[in-house]
């Protein structure tokens, strides 16, 4: 088997995995957007604040330390404990379902029948105001993450792939890892929506407010719920990326990233969402191994919004999303 | 008290369809044009020109050509610093290709050049519209960015792979280079303020400013009304990307001297002027200049506050200014839509009426 195949298919199996976490960030978009119309921009800062917050409490981070000791000229740091992974998770969840409904009361409850776009720009507004807060709350540094995923090469992929075509691949466990808990997580979501009450009322708000609102479903709860389990994806996301890249502020920017993976998939599809990932991801790594070398590479910056322009205007309405009917 | 309409007769249409019907507005707005143009220059120094004035000045250049795109056509843009990044360069390439130029026309041209490129990714919007627009200029944004990077022609091969402004000369005085004086760097900054000012304004009220926001309200029935969407759409970006690209000439040149792509043009420039048009007023043009004045001013407040007077450090300064910029942003949005500039007519109109309130 020619050399080049080979490369192409480890770039081609690396790019699924990537592109299963941009699915992962893509999917909390998906949520919001399907429930409440609203496009929100923070989903990428919610995933970094998550992180910030677990890695917070994991090792026992005092809160705004760096202003608390800047206004009473203290020098406190830590609480001198830490906390197991899994009960750092449940408070950090704990701590997401808290902010879904700051964000719900404080701002979204007042911009209702606003036109999309000043609730996409609140959204970008909430993004700079949680960037601010999480470096506020746990300083800037760049921190690692640990909760027990196993990170490194995967040597059973490297030895059976070595043996059939003479080339270990490499495969990184997180990422493996990272596939199983997405689909875990979407299998999840679907059963959630499918077979609970508060599922079907999520997809009735979904459907129309109005109707919904009107057989007494409360469209407050449901806003609620809706921010609490994209603020659970952007956790789930966090620890991935966190994981993967250290917890910092590029971890914010993997919203910019997702942006273009819904455009492909279509707003209001959670299928489109994992669909546009795996597209993208494949896309990107594929493009920078074949034609990036011949223009400078990092063409990963741009690629994918290149690519769902040119989707887009084929196609407004991307692979799976509904069709825009427009009347006057 | 003085701010009244009474005894302020017009007599002829135009004076009935002018900018500014009542007189005491319009001496006021001649007062600072006075103290902009005779005052200002002769007690400025550098500290004032190089934080507060300058900046000042070119973003409120780029703000009205945002506006008109967003505020005025309903068109949202996120990629300003990429358009702007294009004027900055076409900016350099003019000005290094031909130095004996007078840098006024080179700061046009880039211009010029920039409405080419933002009609160019102007043209998916034909077929797509809000957020799925945003994503087309975000190409616009990265794309723009990486091939500045990328292509050596564009800064000239470089070492550092930066762009530095050389000394360029308008009627022998220094505009650009290190050696050039505050005043003149304002003076030359003000001249174009005024003049993208007065064609905004004059654009946005007449024929072409009621298309723009016949789309902006809802672009089907202006479709059906006669209002061509091709033109409309595409004149508005192309306007809009000539007043940005000529602030991103004038953020290079003259401000800045020296230039990285990634870092002055990125994506969080596209933001802040973003920033400068809600918090301003969306379809404003004095919105545009208070968007620009308080973004301008609030770090140089708050680091003259928190670092200056309680000595904090400067990245705590730094998070709580993101922190503060964001809940402003949030804050305008919910409680007035319309921006400083819908405060201020309401401050006139109360004027007006004062001391009755009805």
């Amino acid at each position: 088997m020619p050399e080049q195949l080979v490369f192409a298919m480890e770039v081609f199996l690396n790019g699924l995995m990537a592109g299963v976490l941009y699915s992962l960030v893509a999917l909390g978009f998906v949520l919001i957007f399907k429930a409440s119309g609203v496009f929100n921009y923070a989903q990428g800062v919610m995933a970094l604040f998550a992180a910030l917050t677990l890695v917070g409490i994991m090792e026992g981070q005092v809160p705004f330390a760096h202003l608390i000791n800047a206004i009473f000229g203290t020098e406190i740091h830590h609480f001198g404990w830490h906390v197991p992974a899994l009960l750092g998770i449940l408070l950090t969840a704990v701590v997401m379902v808290g902010l879904a409904w700051l964000v719900n009361t404080l701002i979204m409850k007042h911009l209702v029948n606003q036109e999309p776009i000043i609730l996409f720009m609140a959204t970008i507004g909430l993004a700079y105001f949680m960037e601010g807060l999480g470096d506020l709350m746990w300083g800037a540094d760049i921190k690692k993450m640990d909760v027990g995923l196993p990170q490194g090469i995967n040597l059973w992929i490297d030895e059976a792939t070595f043996e059939i075509f003479g080339y270990g691949f490499f495969i990184d466990n997180l990422d493996i890892w990272a596939t199983v808990i997405a689909i875990v997580l979407v299998a999840a979501l679907m059963l959630f929506s499918q077979y609970t009450k508060q599922g079907r009322a999520m997809r009735a708000v979904a459907d129309d407010h109005q109707a919904a609102l009107s057989v007494g479903i409360s469209l407050n709860f449901i806003w609620v719920l809706v921010w609490s389990i994209a603020g659970f994806v952007a956790l789930v996301a966090g620890i991935m990326w966190g994981t993967k890249s250290g917890v910092q502020f590029s971890l914010s920017l993997i919203a910019l990233k997702a942006l273009p993976v819904l455009m492909l998939g279509g707003f209001t599809s959670i299928p489109g969402a994992i669909v546009g990932g795996l597209i993208i991801g494949v896309g990107e790594k594929l493009f920078e191994f074949a034609i990036g070398p011949l223009v400078g590479g990092a063409t990963e910056n741009w690629f994918a919004y290149v690519l769902a322009l040119l989707f887009l205007v084929f196609r407004p309405q991307g692979l799976f999303g509904d069709k825009i009917i427009e009347r006057v | 008290m003085f701010y009244r309409e009474a005894g302020d007769f017009k007599t002829t249409y135009a004076k009935d369809s002018q900018t500014f019907p009542i007189r005491f507005d319009r001496y006021r707005y001649y007062v600072v044009m006075a103290v902009a143009i005779l005052v200002v220059p002769f007690v400025v120094n550098d500290y004032w020109a190089s934080a507060v004035l300058l900046p000042f000045l070119i973003y409120a250049i780029a703000a009205i050509g945002l506006n008109i795109l967003t505020g005025y056509c309903g068109q949202v843009s996120l990629g300003t610093g990429g358009f702007m990044a294009v004027g900055a360069y076409a900016c350099y390439k003019l000005m290094t290709a031909m130095p004996d130029v007078n840098i006024f026309f080179h700061v046009i041209l880039s211009g010029l050049i920039t409405a080419g490129v933002g009609v160019l990714f102007g043209l998916p919007s034909l077929r797509i519209k809000g957020f799925y627009l945003a994503v087309a200029t975000l190409a616009a944004q990265f794309f723009l960015v990486w091939l500045f990077n990328k292509v050596p022609w564009f800064y000239n091969n470089s070492a550092s792979g930066q762009i530095s402004a050389p000394t360029r000369t308008v009627f022998g005085a220094e505009v650009t280079g290190p050696t050039a004086s505050a005043e003149v760097k304002y003076l030359f900054c003000l001249a174009f303020v005024i003049a993208t000012a007065w064609i905004a304004r004059n654009l946005t009220r007449g024929s072409l400013g009621r298309k723009w926001m016949a789309i902006r309200d809802m672009d089907i029935a202006a479709e059906i009304i006669g209002v061509n969407p091709l033109a409309s759409k595409l004149s508005a970006f192309a306007v809009s990307s000539f007043f940005v690209g000529i602030a991103g000439a004038l953020f290079f040149a003259v401000y800045l001297g020296a230039v990285e792509v990634g870092e002055v043009y990125g994506i969080n420039k596209s933001f802040l002027v973003l920033f400068m048009i809600i918090i301003g007023g969306l379809g404003s043009i004095f919105g545009s200049f208070a968007g620009a004045a308080f973004i301008v001013l609030l770090p140089v407040f708050l680091k003259n506050v928190l670092v200056g007077q309680f000595g904090w450090a400067t990245d705590l300064a730094a998070h709580l200014e993101i922190m503060i910029l964001g809940l402003l942003i949030i804050v305008f949005l919910v409680l007035e839509p319309h921006g400083l500039a819908q405060l201020w007519r309401i401050t006139k109109e109360k004027l007006r009426l004062w001391p009755f309130p009805h």
